[in-house]
């Protein structure tokens, strides 16, 4: 058996074209065609303009942390702990839930600033993941 | 003018099965056993209940349940989703049915093996189908799974915002397991608990830790709904359902409502509370005393402010004030709550406010207690009851 991995979204027309985005090295918000606001997460119909039009923009990657949690129990396969996820404001103006890496949990503070890097698990899975922006 | 549920609908009747890890029996036969004695608490026969309500997430059918408690025929039945959301829900689908004479007897349950089944703290696990499963999708591949998980992001926020310690949230704990001492139903009845060893325990997911977190139970409870009239000739005096309300706000999304400017407040509850208030005529001087959903501590705190008991950054100044404790202005969770009695996703708070109002609480304030609030899940689409004593 190989070693377990993390939960996998489940894709449909509402999602796929993030992850696939994704796959291939890119942090994606979706843009409304009908009046241009940026939303997240994706969801099929502009609640502003209610149009069904929209496009995917890749993200500049830089962003801050709204707020965050560290994870130690109870532990699941497929992940490492403590596990640091975060809300991140992004410099686009959308908020996105995601993963904190290369940080000790005590140095994980708000407001700190963040850049999207893409963590590749070991069976290829491509996930946007940050890390603190000072780390580069 | 809108029609008015105020006063029309009283809950009679409460029943519980008893409360463990493990109940070695099925869940239908704790939703049956817990109807049961919500009708023996009513005096009313099985046979008469005509209605039922439950939450998506019960197993039970309810056309298995009427077959095992001889149930009337149904004339009414639904439920209501968004787990612990929909406790204060399934009373007001009851009341409704009642008020518009669809039903004249209805029941609310929810029985779960929560321990020994299919446990909650488990989370979620990628079998979930339809717009629900896209949804969870942003978390689950995060390895954010648990509702402590979910919850926690919000508490941090909110935390840090207004000056929140884990000595508050511990006050909160604590108050709770301390009703817990009176009450032989509680999981925490035997095991008090200090602030030593609230601030010992480990950490699940920061800023909360074990006792931070409800008691995934095995039990069941009921609560008989009928109108404030027939409740009148009935065994015990009526919890008149004076005001009721759901509620779910603009970008609400099933726990993780992560993308809304403001983090620090719970909106859904404000307009839970708002409706309540306004449909009962009441303000938050009024309420004598509440059950505050509290499948974590920091809910509680959030909540005095959502339902106005103080204003925005102040719930933990009430709580420091002893506002949750037996002799202080608003005596909360007094059976011990989620937190200390057992997690029955918010029926037993129900049950516990029907107790306040009648004033047989195994903790009850020496203060008259004429209303009580009751709400429902936190971080979900939620819902507050407000009931009255007749
Ligand atoms: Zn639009």
């Amino acid at each position: 058996m190989s070693a377990p991995t993390r939960i996998k979204p489940p894709l449909g027309p509402d999602n796929a074209w993030w992850w696939e985005m994704a796959a291939e090295g890119k942090l994606g918000i979706q843009r409304c065609q009908g009046c241009s606001r940026l939303r997240h997460p994706p969801r099929p119909m502009c609640g502003d303009c209610r149009s069904i039009k929209w496009e995917a923009v890749e993200a500049c990657g830089r962003g801050t942390i709204c707020s965050f949690t560290v994870l130690t129990h109870p532990q699941f396969p497929g992940y490492e702990y403590p596990l640091i996820i975060i809300l991140v404001d992004l410099e686009e103006g959308t908020r996105l839930t995601s993963q904190l890496i290369n940080c000790d949990p005590a140095d994980v503070a708000f407001g700190l600033p963040v850049e999207m890097v893409i963590h590749t698990d070991p069976d290829g899975f491509n996930i946007p993941v940050f890390q603190l922006a000072e780390a580069r | 003018m809108a029609y008015s549920l105020k006063d029309k609908t009283a809950i009679a009747g409460i029943g519980l099965t008893p409360f463990s890890k493990k109940s070695g029996v099925s869940e239908l036969s704790l939703a049956a056993q817990c109807i049961v004695a919500a009708c023996e608490d009513a005096g009313i026969d099985p046979g008469a209940v005509d209605g039922m309500v439950t939450y998506t997430l019960d197993n039970s059918e309810e056309v298995d349940v009427a077959r095992a408690i001889g149930a009337n025929d149904l004339t009414y039945f639904s439920r209501v989703h968004y787990g612990g959301g929909a406790a204060v829900g399934t009373v007001l689908q009851a009341a409704m049915a009642v008020a518009t004479g669809q039903a004249e007897t209805v029941v609310c349950y929810r029985a779960m093996n929560g321990r020994s089944g299919k446990r909650m703290g488990q989370g979620i696990s990628g079998q979930i189908i339809n717009s629900g499963l896209i949804h969870y999708s942003w978390y689950m591949a995060y390895g954010m799974l648990i509702p402590g998980s979910w919850i926690a992001m919000i508490a941090n926020k909110y935390m840090q915002e207004y000056g929140v310690t884990r000595e508050d949230l511990g006050r909160v704990a604590i108050s709770q397991r301390n009703y817990a001492q009176a009450n032989p139903r509680a999981y925490g009845y035997g095991k008090p608990l200090s602030m030593e060893e609230y601030l010992a325990s480990p950490p699940i997911a920061s800023p909360l830790c074990l006792y931070d977190f409800c008691q995934e139970t095995d039990g069941g409870c009921a609560v008989i709904v009928t109108s404030a009239e027939r409740a009148r000739d009935l065994r015990k005096s009526p919890a008149v359902i004076r005001g009721i309300s759901q509620a779910s706000t603009r970008g609400q999304e099933e726990m993780t409502s992560f993308y809304r400017e403001e983090l620090t407040s719970l909106p859904e509850m404000e307009l839970a509370g708002q409706r309540a208030y306004a449909m009962a005529g009441l303000e938050a001087k009024d309420i004598d005393a509440a059950c505050l959903y509290d499948a974590f501590s920091s809910e509680v705190i959030m909540q005095l402010e959502s339902f106005g008991f103080c204003g925005q950054g102040e719930g933990k100044d009430m709580v420091l004030d002893g506002a949750l404790d037996i002799d202080g202005r608003l005596p909360n969770n007094t059976h011990g709550g989620l937190l200390s009695e057992a997690y029955i996703h918010g029926m037993n708070n129900i049950a516990e406010g029907v107790r306040l109002v009648r004033g047989d609480s195994t903790s009850q304030p020496a203060k008259a207690v004429e209303h009580v609030l009751v709400s429902s899940g936190v971080g979900v689409p939620t819902g507050a009851l407000i009931l009255g004593r007749d």
